[in-house]
């Protein structure tokens, strides 16, 4: 290999650290500034361009009567919400991925990988175009800005990516050890829940995280659904960014909020080294 | 295999989604029919919106053509930095997981809560961008000139999105069989066309995956561009999304807002499978 392809890439991929780094470092220090050092131009280094402040972090957890932000119970809104709708997105999808890879379904021209694909064409619907009805029907239903209404608008979002993941993963399973299963007496429950679910546990984990990162990430939805009575994460901080915006605590909330998806970024690297997730996008 | 037992590992998922679906699908189609007021509740107008829209909105098209624009841009330049970091730490470097989780970071962000941080980063006056560049006697209005502030979606869009093509490619790469570069390397190939011989053609159809993939949620953006820019300045960085959202839900013409997003749909739908073909036949030569 060249000496100059070598220059190139390792410049390309610093240039690319400094990029995806960026933005953190500069939420980390904004986090401990007060109003004096950010309105006096950007400043970079704590004790020395200015004196560091904890004021962004205390406002995080002291109440809203105190000028707090309490950004404690939308963020356990958000967990709630994301877990709850990933864990019935994948019982429901893995289960008919399962009947989709393993039988033969036909009804009229209607063939499996046209269910497959009805699946997953949900994730080509403009959220957009369902935000309408949905805001009425749930208005009609009395589910309006509430947690569950969210849990049901979130089970649309994420089912078709459980199971896009999970079709491809039953797929490469061999189709040998569920029969092995059947003809040693199980019927056909127990070989899945015996036999073939404890050999797919990769495919859930990828398929969970993926759950969890679109459903933790998702603002739109949340945003129009939800008014006072129930907020989670995202619609909270971009309500700070509207307000005389303080950009300690917004930083210092931002970093939070993000915090937890690092450890999901961990698990997705290490089970895509193991070559659990190649199958999934072909 | 016994018969009837497919139906129940289909069906509770299946039937699931179509519940929750059809109301809304079917109501969309009914709403686009129909005005829409508080005291009236809907009366039917037959065509009278999609009249409105096909003769008399030039900003719902435009709208429509910049998120061409901005999604097909962001995109490819996606691709192209995906595949290039992807194809570096594919094999032989030093620190190859920290990188891998490193790149994967940002599309593990929340997009709206980086968008914030991203505003503050831009800022004319207090943001560390303008800060460097003013040591140049530059000071470049990000978010208030109309040219600058597409580019700042895109900028921030392809910090967000390029780490899930670089996961895809990254996923396709570690995928495929050793055999073809073994041969290359027999052959005495050099890199360079290890990589136009082997190596792309064998990730052809992962990366139109790929590209496909990105496309259909890249079209969909708008909490960045709500965050970021609030469609401005005018409209220049308003995309459908955007203007669906503000007829809808802010003036409240619903049944418009229904007639535009079913439109809308039925224009993605077509195009995607356009792109989709025209991608395949461009890649797979064969």
């Amino acid at each position: 290999m060249g000496k100059l392809y070598k220059f190139l890439k390792y410049s390309f991929i610093t240039i690319w650290t400094v990029f995806v780094v960026a933005p953190f470092l500069w939420a980390l220090t904004t986090s401990f500034k007060d109003f004096n050092s950010v309105n006096g131009g950007a400043t970079y280094i704590p004790w020395v361009d200015f004196e560091p402040k904890l004021e962004g972090w205390k406002v995080l957890i002291k109440s809203p009567a105190n000028g707090g932000v309490d950004i404690i119970e939308p963020y356990f809104n958000s967990l709630f919400v994301t877990c709850t709708a990933s864990l019935i997105s994948i019982v429901l999808g893995t289960l008919s991925a399962y009947a989709l890879s393993r039988f033969t379904f036909k009804a009229g021209f209607v063939k499996n990988n046209d269910i497959t694909f009805f699946f997953i064409s949900q994730r080509i619907m403009p959220p957009i175009v369902l935000s309408i009805p949905f805001f009425l029907f749930l208005g009609a239903i009395d589910l309006l800005d509430s947690l569950i209404g969210l849990i049901v608008v979130y089970i649309v979002l994420l089912m078709p990516i459980a199971v896009w993941i999970m079709v491809d993963f039953f797929n490469k399973v061999p189709r040998e050890i569920d029969e092995t299963a059947l003809i040693d007496g199980c019927n056909p429950y127990q070989a899945f829940f015996k036999v073939v679910l404890p050999n797919s546990i990769p495919g859930l984990i990828v398929a969970g995280m993926f759950c969890i990162i679109f459903g933790w990430i998702d603002f739109f939805f949340a945003f129009i659904l939800t008014f006072t009575e129930v907020q989670l994460l995202p619609v909270k901080i971009v309500a700070l960014n509207s307000s005389i915006t303080p950009w300690w605590s917004l930083s210092a909330s931002a970093l939070v909020s993000v915090a937890p998806l690092i450890v999901v970024a961990f698990i997705v690297e290490r089970y895509l080294s193991k070559g659990n997730l190649s199958g999934a996008i072909k | 295999m016994n018969f009837k037992h497919k139906y129940v590992f289909l069906f509770p998922g299946l039937f699931v989604l179509i519940g929750i679906l059809i109301f809304p699908i079917i109501f969309v189609v009914r709403l686009s029919l129909s005005g829409w007021n508080s005291y009236n509740g809907l009366n039917f107008i037959g065509l009278e919106n999609y009249i409105r829209l096909f003769t008399d909105d030039p900003r719902f098209w435009q709208s429509f053509f910049r998120l061409s624009f901005l999604s097909v841009t962001t995109v490819v330049l996606q691709y192209v930095i995906g595949f290039a970091l992807a194809h570096m730490v594919w094999k032989d470097i030093k620190f190859q997981r920290f990188f891998r989780v490193l790149f994967l970071i940002p599309m593990m962000t929340t997009p709206v809560i980086m968008t914030v941080i991203w505003r503050t980063f831009f800022h004319e006056s207090l943001g560390p961008v303008n800060d460097i560049l003013s040591n140049f006697g530059m000071s470049p209005k990000w978010l208030t000139d109309p040219t600058l502030a597409k580019i700042t979606v895109i900028i921030v869009e392809v910090w967000q999105w390029t780490p899930f093509m670089f996961l895809l490619l990254l996923a396709g790469l570690l995928s495929l069989p050793k055999e073809p570069f073994l041969a290359a390397a027999i052959d005495g190939a050099s890199p360079v066309r290890k990589f136009i011989y082997v190596t792309f053609p064998l990730m052809a159809p992962i990366s139109i995956g790929a590209i496909i993939i990105r496309l259909i949620e890249a079209s969909k953006i708008m909490d960045t561009v709500y965050v970021l820019t609030s469609g401005g300045p005018g409209t220049s960085t308003e995309t459908s999304s955007f203007y669906i959202f503000i007829k809808g839900l802010r003036e409240f013409q619903m049944g418009y807002a229904a007639s535009m997003s079913f439109t809308y749909l039925i224009i993605m739908i077509i195009s995607l499978t356009f792109i989709a073909k025209g991608l395949t036949k461009l890649l797979l030569k064969d």
